[in-house]
């Protein structure tokens, strides 16, 4: 274990308390660590070398490991990881895509997110089956991707999905020119986790304490998010299967709370309320009191509807045993956060890398006993909205007590700490976002590097609809709403 | 006569849209909106009519005559079946076979069509909707069979006997009856919980998706002649309820009545269910069939066991 550093979650590491070694030695060790990864990535460390960084997560003790390997100029593969440990298998393709160097023997290297034409799909002869290529144009207003199903009649054999349409270079942007709403659009329906997840790390390597009360703020934003698309995405499942009355009072509640985080910020889905330092719009005790009414009627309207709704039987009969992902797949390829929960797999940042308010406000991790089907995803949502309303009626009452603290911290200089790295997770409504910030001696930001929840996801989805009817697939893809645009970047 | 066969026309080619908008508006109701007037559907069929359209360069003259096929053949079909006003235009013995498969061709010339585009999406549709008629029609003809044989009268107008002249037995059949026919128009009407009107996933659909490549004109005749196969089939759930020898504007009235239930009973289908998954959809259609055979044993208890 020496040659890992151990270090925690939002705290600045000394780059050059980093360790490094060989990439034979680091792919030993990272089969023997049985660890989930985090980051996987490289930096180019001048003279045509690249320095790979590794970072896994200890869930069970809120610990994160990092090393490094560094390759010189003329090492242009090594022998791929993903082979012994397939949790790797995405971000090996991505290390590749941004640095040339090919793991070798990487049983599914196919381009991330640039270079589409000259994706190769899996394909699969026989006279019985045909393909259907869906995408990257949908019907209804979705991000652009691609979608190649191997099909025996109704039956999905299998399905590979390409994207990358939404290329935007988010990391490179970030390095010129970062702000918080640059983070906000990397993927707009977890605009607040990554706004806060950008504004942690920034706020690390510049050294910034923020105030206890923008930090109670920017956690109920984060949950009100968590709130306002689970339900949205309630209605969507049951809009899917055409269960009208669903879709319309599902539809109309999560009005209710994106309307309420209108009131609080100005914009419905929080953008332009977090800030470096803090956060730009305060609470105040008649909004309290309007939000936790409002969060009644939410909480009262979607417990009737989801009653309502699970006790129809045509209901139950499309979401159960429809897209499974058994819990040994889901930790195999290495899904996060919600898709991994709904399989049995308890991965929730909020638990796993608890922050001071998750003891002293007396939440408790329930864990939630998933199949993994549609059925425990939509029932998973329901648990969390649950969940995210009491946690939100605590943070309020925790706010009355630092009602006089400044909401920006001061003196937020230009300069940041130098030779340092920040590894900033959040746990948005999806799963961890994380980003990961590296400066160097000038005192600049050197590389910037962003996981969406949705990069370790989507090969989930592409798992949940084999063997499944291919009218089903529009329902896993729902039920695990996975977005284009934080895969892409 | 003339005026009776104008208020048929008329009604034949106006309350399909109607009768759809009345099953928007049923479902609004059930999803508490207020939803869209009942004419939409007409100004939608305007609208369309008035837009170019589009056809795609993989497509043959299929392609370009199957609406006017689809159209054509539910009006010709409507000339078999009783209307508004209690008449039919042609009444000849076997009409329920020519009904039967006049709809058949329409359908014939819209799966071709669907597959002449060459799509993907559009067979995958095509070869739906050939699977479920398939299971629809069996179901119908012994429906209709039975019930000429209770009544021993050889046309459509054997549905009119039925609870008049067979007492217990009568009423029986009729009640089946009118569930097989609800859910044949379930089924051919392209209803929830067979199919689902208002989804965008093309991945799901069943008649949409052949529509895909038809705009303008073309998808405009397309819906035209679903709602008026809607209409049809729900004709014939007015004649099983509807008393034959009353006078005919009372007899218009409770036809537009009939129709008017049945639009709002389609809707609140719609709302209260989610749409059945795509393999256990042979299941919703095999109630037909096994509602059918026990119409069949009712009939042969009346008629042969007395």
């Amino acid at each position: 274990m020496a040659r890992w550093t151990k270090v925690k979650n939002n705290t600045k590491i000394n780059l050059s308390d980093i360790p490094g070694m060989g990439i034979e030695e680091l792919k030993k060790q990272i089969i023997e660590m049985k660890m989930r990864p985090v980051g996987f990535f490289g930096k180019d460390w001048g003279f045509g070398c690249v320095r790979l960084f590794v970072i896994l997560a200890d869930d069970a003790n809120s610990d994160l490991y990092i090393s490094s390997a560094i390759f010189g100029p003329n090492d242009k593969s090594y022998e791929s990881i993903t082979q012994d440990v397939p949790s790797f298998h995405i971000f090996e393709r991505e290390f590749y895509e941004q640095f040339g160097i090919e793991p070798l023997n990487h049983p599914w290297l196919k381009p991330v997110r640039v270079n589409q034409d000259e994706y190769q799909f899996f394909e699969m002869e026989g006279e019985e089956v045909h393909q259907v290529a869906v995408g990257p144009i949908h019907a209804g207003v979705i991000e652009p991707g691609h979608f190649r199903f191997m099909c025996n009649g109704e039956k999905v054999y299998h399905l590979e999905i390409m994207l990358g349409y939404q290329n935007r270079g988010v990391e490179d942007m970030m390095l010129k020119n970062h702000s918080g709403q640059l983070a906000e659009s990397i993927c707009g329906d977890s605009a607040v986790a990554h706004c806060i997840a950008y504004s942690q790390a920034i706020e690390v390597l510049k050294g910034i304490q923020i105030s206890n009360k923008s930090q109670l703020i920017r956690k109920i934003a984060l949950e009100m998010e968590r709130m306002a698309i689970h339900i949205g995405d309630m209605g969507a499942i049951s809009g899917d299967i055409a269960y009208l009355m669903g879709a319309a009072v599902f539809g109309a509640t999560r009005t209710l709370v994106i309307n309420t985080m209108l009131d609080l910020s100005g914009s419905r889905f929080g953008r332009g309320l977090i800030t470096v330092g803090g956060v730009n719009y305060d609470l105040s005790d008649e909004f309290i009191e309007k939000a936790i009414k409002t969060f009644d009627k939410v909480g009262k309207d979607v417990d009737r509807m989801v009653k309502t709704m699970l006790k129809n039987s045509t209901v139950m009969s499309r979401l159960e045993k429809t897209g499974i992902v058994s819990a040994e797949k889901a930790k195999d390829i290495g899904l996060v956060g919600m898709a991994a929960k709904a399989s049995g797999v308890e991965l929730d940042t909020r638990f796993d890398f608890p922050d001071k308010w998750i003891k002293e406000l007396d939440i408790e991790r329930v864990p939630f006993c998933g199949t993994g089907d549609v059925y425990s995803r939509f029932k998973l949502r329901y648990k969390e909205v649950k969940e995210s309303i009491c946690m939100i009626k605590k943070l309020f009452e925790k706010w009355k007590e630092y009602k006089e603290e400044p909401l920006v911290a001061d003196g937020i200089g230009n300069n940041y700490i130098p030779d340092a790295m920040v590894i900033s997770t959040v746990e948005g409504w999806r799963g961890e976002v994380v980003h990961i910030v590296m400066t160097d001696i000038n005192r600049k930001i050197s590389r910037y590097k962003i996981k969406d929840p949705s990069f370790n996801n989507w090969y989930g989805l592409a798992l949940a609809v084999r063997n499944n009817g291919i009218s089903d697939f529009p329902l896993c893809n729902k039920s695990f709403n996975l977005s284009y645009s934080g895969n892409d970047l | 006569m003339i005026i009776k066969l104008l208020v048929n026309l008329i009604i034949l080619l106006f309350v399909p849209f109607i009768m759809t908008g009345l099953i928007n508006k049923t479902k609004a109701f059930w999803a508490g909106r207020k939803g869209a007037s009942v004419f939409q559907p007409l100004y939608d069929f305007v609208k369309l009519v008035k837009k170019d359209f589009v056809v795609s360069k993989t497509t043959s003259a299929v392609f370009n005559i199957a609406p006017v096929f689809a159209v054509a053949s539910v009006l010709f079909a409507g000339l078999f079946v009783p209307l508004a006003t209690g008449n039919a235009v042609i009444i000849t013995p076997g009409d329920v076979v020519i009904f039967a498969y006049t709809l058949g061709l329409g359908k014939f010339m819209m799966l071709i069509s669907a597959m002449d585009t060459g799509s993907s999406f559009e067979g995958m549709g095509a070869s739906r909707e050939a699977c479920f008629s398939a299971i629809v029609e069996p179901a119908f003809f012994m429906l209709i069979a039975s019930v000429m044989v209770l009544t021993g009268i050889p046309t459509f107008y054997s549905l009119y006997g039925v609870v008049s002249s067979s007492g217990i037995y009568g009423i029986l059949v009729a009640v089946f009856a009118v569930i097989i026919l609800f859910i044949m128009l379930l089924t051919e009407g392209a209803r929830v919980p067979v199919d689902d009107p208002d989804t965008h996933l093309e991945l799901t659909m069943i008649h949409e998706v052949m529509l895909l490549d038809n705009s303008g004109l073309d998808l405009a005749l397309f819906s035209w002649a679903n709602s008026i196969k809607v209409l049809l089939i729900s004709s014939l759930i007015a004649c099983l309820i509807i008393p034959f020898n009353i006078p005919v504007v009372l007899h218009i009235l409770c036809y537009l009545l009939v129709a008017g239930f049945i639009a709002v009973a389609v809707g609140t289908v719609e709302s209260g269910m989610a749409r059945i998954r795509m393999p256990h959809v042979f299941e919703f259609i095999f109630i037909m069939s096994s509602l059918a055979l026990v119409v069949i044993s009712l009939v042969m208890a009346k008629v042969f066991g007395g």
